[in-house]
């Protein structure tokens, strides 16, 4: 491996560190509000479990860099969101609400779900 | 004995037995109104007019021809008395006496045993109206009270769906017509009959001044012309029996679609002229054969499945019956071939380990034959539209690999029109066939069997056992996407969907609708009768799914032993809930809970993209969705509503762990034979 690509990985892997740090110093209370607010509960759902409008996000969601990648330059069904309408801050909530979602119960253990 | 009518059949007759003789046979003066006009009008007029208006008309010209250059008249000048007589108030008419006109329309209608005729009441078929009930005994088809002409048409539309069996609706021609078009466009995009009679009072001599003018055109079927079958406006008595069974029959045939009668009142009201009573006759109802596929193609079509490596089946509307579904079966497994069933119609149980529908994506994508069976939109079903263009147009992806070989059987192209849109976007095919897929089944099942290479067999057993697993994965999968959110408030959309089966799944049931719930019944309920799944609405129009419930309802009803239950999307039940109403009047059992997520969610996501595309942050008002797009503030108490209309009523409920006690109560009692609803506060999809 040349010298300039494992610099440019250890810069890479520094600045997914800081990200994702700086997502887990925000706040789940006012990700949980940001979530309704701007609008991702709409395909979603209200724990991000997803549906036929939108994949699961929660529980476990994907690194934060990857998530706000693609948020703010989606060109696929989603349509973006740029930063003039949702802040660096506010993603930042939303991913820190994302990850308190706890894991829900194995559907195996769920009768209904086995009838 | 009937209406005096000879040269009737024996079973033409049969229909008339329960008649009282005196009525049918009544003699009187033959006095209908259009011979009245075409032979006696100039020499009775005379005496209807005042002296005044005779000596107006007769000077007008005079004082005319004084104005003007002599020139040649183009026909003779009307006499004073003519002139008066054109120009007057014309003079009631003598009471006619006879076999009424609309009491035969009834004898024709009986013919086709229809159940049901539902229906608004109005003035423009009230002589209809009248002869249904009095002298047809409201049997056979019986009344049934509608408030909006749209719950009329829906009604008959989730019947057809449940029993096989086409209803009569009546309306007025107009402002009741144009109430009901939405949901004769539903029934038209869904492939559905219904016999539409529209109420006309065409005379504009004779007819009411003021609203019944109002309510009066000159061909009120115009409106829904673009989305019917056929439609006629009778102007005899035999005219009307050949276009009400004609009407029937270009109903019935597939494709089905919905049909449209203008039915002139004074038609109705007349007694049946003299010269008819000796000659007219009620035309023998005989079904068409559905259209089959031709022979060559089906040929070709079955020797590229049984070649292919990886083969599809989609099917849509393909499963008209029960046969259809049965039908289906045998053909996946000649080829053993994964089925994706799009769920307009039950086609596939989806037990069966060659139902994939869960797979659709990845199946597509690798197919190297597909074949589509009553598809309501083949190019979206190879391609992908992603609403997301920087140009505001959308961008349009390929989802199969280049190579692969189309082959369609559809009925759709055999009554396509042009101006509403519901043949979708064009897509070519390898081998297209026009005609109907149930009826053409049981050919390309027999060439499918017959083209598979010997040395090809152990090849589609490999492939079947791979298809068992992965159904067997899927399904798993499927699950734990269901217990994402399980206790979660608003409550998820897979837990409604859970403690509803819950309930009945040891019953007969039949989901009679359901709004949008991310399909969770269709992926997670024991599906394998024609009857567990009705479908949707066809065109997507709102309002379609509380009658269409009831209706199904009904036919399940009658054919007893089925359980109505239908998941109720809280937009949808607003544009018609006095529909509520008809099935507590009627006791149609049906247990209806809520889809409530307080929102017209599809709107709600439309606009946020709109928003997002353009830079904006949506406004939400005091909402959760975008202005404009949420029912909340104040929410509708749906089970009070319910209740206000003689249903029991639950609800709304917010937690999860109260549903199941709730949904158990609701089932006893529509066991008992009447309606209930439970209102649920849910996640949006």
């Amino acid at each position: 491996m040349k010298s300039r690509s494992v610099i440019g990985l250890a810069a890479l892997a520094a600045g997914l560190a800081l990200a994702q740090a700086s997502a887990l110093a925000a706040s789940a209370e006012k990700g949980k509000a940001a979530f309704v607010q701007h609008g991702c509960w709409q395909c979603h759902g209200y724990e991000g479990q997803g549906g036929v409008t939108g994949p699961r996000l929660a529980p476990n969601p994907i690194p934060f860099d990857t998530l706000s990648n693609f948020v703010r330059t989606t060109s696929r069904q989603m349509p973006p969101f740029r930063k003039e309408i949702l802040s660096d801050e506010d993603l930042a909530d939303i991913y820190a609400y994302l990850q308190s979602i706890p894991k829900g119960p194995d559907p195996n253990s769920i009768p209904l779900l086995n009838p | 004995m009937g209406l005096g009518i000879k040269g009737l059949h024996k079973e033409e007759l049969m229909a008339r037995r329960d008649k009282t003789p005196q009525r049918l046979t009544a003699k009187g003066p033959d006095v209908s109104r259009r011979k009245f006009l075409s032979t006696a009008a100039v020499a009775g007029a005379a005496t209807a007019v005042s002296p005044r208006d005779a000596a107006r008309a007769a000077t007008a010209p005079v004082a005319d021809a004084a104005a003007s250059p002599a020139r040649a008249p183009s026909a003779l000048r009307p006499s004073a008395r003519m002139a008066a007589a054109e120009t007057g108030t014309p003079k009631e008419l003598a009471k006619a006496t006879g076999p009424d006109g609309s009491d035969f329309m009834v004898d024709v209608i009986k013919t086709l045993d229809i159940d049901y005729v539902c229906s608004n009441p109005a003035s423009s078929f009230r002589a209809l109206h009248e002869s249904l009930i009095d002298y047809g005994g409201n049997r056979k088809p019986e009344f049934i009270t509608c408030t909006h002409e749209e719950t009329s048409v829906a009604m008959g539309h989730g019947y057809f769906k449940a029993t096989g069996k086409p209803l009569m609706m009546l309306c007025h021609g107009t402002v009741g017509l144009q109430h009901a078009t939405m949901a004769i466009y539903n029934a038209w995009c869904d492939r559905v009959p219904v016999i539409c009679i529209g109420g006309n009072d065409l005379d504009a001599a004779y007819r009411a001044p003021g609203v019944p003018t109002y309510h009066s055109a000159q061909d009120i079927n115009a409106i829904v012309r673009d989305y019917t079958k056929w439609d006629d406006q009778p102007v005899s008595l035999q005219h009307f029996a050949q276009s009400f069974v004609r009407a029937y029959k270009i109903a019935m045939t597939p494709p089905h679609e919905p049909v449209m009668i203008s039915l002139d009142l004074g038609l109705q009201q007349e007694p049946v002229r003299a010269h008819e009573r000796e000659t007219l006759y009620i035309p023998k109802y005989v079904p068409t054969a559905p259209p089959q596929a031709d022979a060559g193609a089906v040929r070709e079509a079955a020797r590229l499945l049984a070649n292919a490596e990886r083969p599809v089946i989609v099917a849509d509307r393909c499963a008209r019956t029960a046969n259809g579904m049965r039908l289906l079966v045998e053909l996946a497994e000649a080829l053993q071939a994964p089925v994706i069933d799009q769920r307009a119609r039950m086609n596939m149980p989806n037990s069966h380990y060659l139902s994939q529908s869960e797979r659709t994506a990845a199946l597509i994508s690798n197919a190297d034959v597909i074949i589509g069976l009553e598809l309501g939109d083949y190019w979206a079903t190879v391609n992908a539209f992603i609403d997301n263009g920087h140009d505001g147009l959308g961008v349009n992806e390929t989802r199969i690999k280049p190579g692969t070989k189309l082959i369609g059987i559809s009925s759709l192209g055999l009554v396509t029109k042009a101006n509403y849109q519901d043949f979708q976007r064009f897509q070519s095919l390898d081998v297209d066939m026009a005609g109907d897929a149930e009826a053409t089944l049981p050919a390309l099942i027999e060439a499918v069997k017959a083209a598979i290479p010997n040395d090809r067999r152990a090849a589609l057993e490999k492939r079947g056992e791979a298809l068992r697993k992965a159904k067997a994965d899927s399904h798993e999968r499927t699950k734990a996407a269901a217990a994402a959110a399980w206790d979660a408030s608003p409550i998820s959309t897979a837990r409604l969907s859970m403690e509803i089966y819950a309930q009945i799944k040891d019953l007969d049931y039949s989901l009679v609708s359901s709004g949008n719930v991310s399909g969770w019944p269709n992926r997670l309920w024991r599906m394998d009768k024609h009857h567990n799944w009705l479908g949707g609405s066809g065109g997507a129009g709102q309002g379609y799914s509380a009658p269409a419930a009831i209706g199904a309802a009904l036919g399940n009803r009658d054919i007893g032993g089925r359980f109505s239950v239908s998941i109720q999307a809280d937009g949808d039940l607003m544009y018609t809930p006095g529909a509520l109403w008809t099935a507590a009047r009627h006791k149609i059992p049906i247990l209806s809970v809520m889809h409530n997520n307080r929102g017209y969610h599809q709107e709600v996501m439309h606009v946020q993209r709109l928003a997002n595309r353009r830079n904006r942050v949506a406004s939400l008002g005091r909402d959760l969705g975008p202005i404009g797009t949420s029912i909340q503030n104040p929410d509708i108490d749906y089970a009070t509503l319910a209740k206000s209309m003689g249903y029991w009523s639950a609800g709304p409920i917010k937690d999860p762990a109260e549903l199941g006690p709730t949904l158990k109560r609701a089932v006893e009692v529509v066991k008992s034979g009447q309606p209930a609803l439970v209102d649920v506060w849910t996640q949006p999809r």
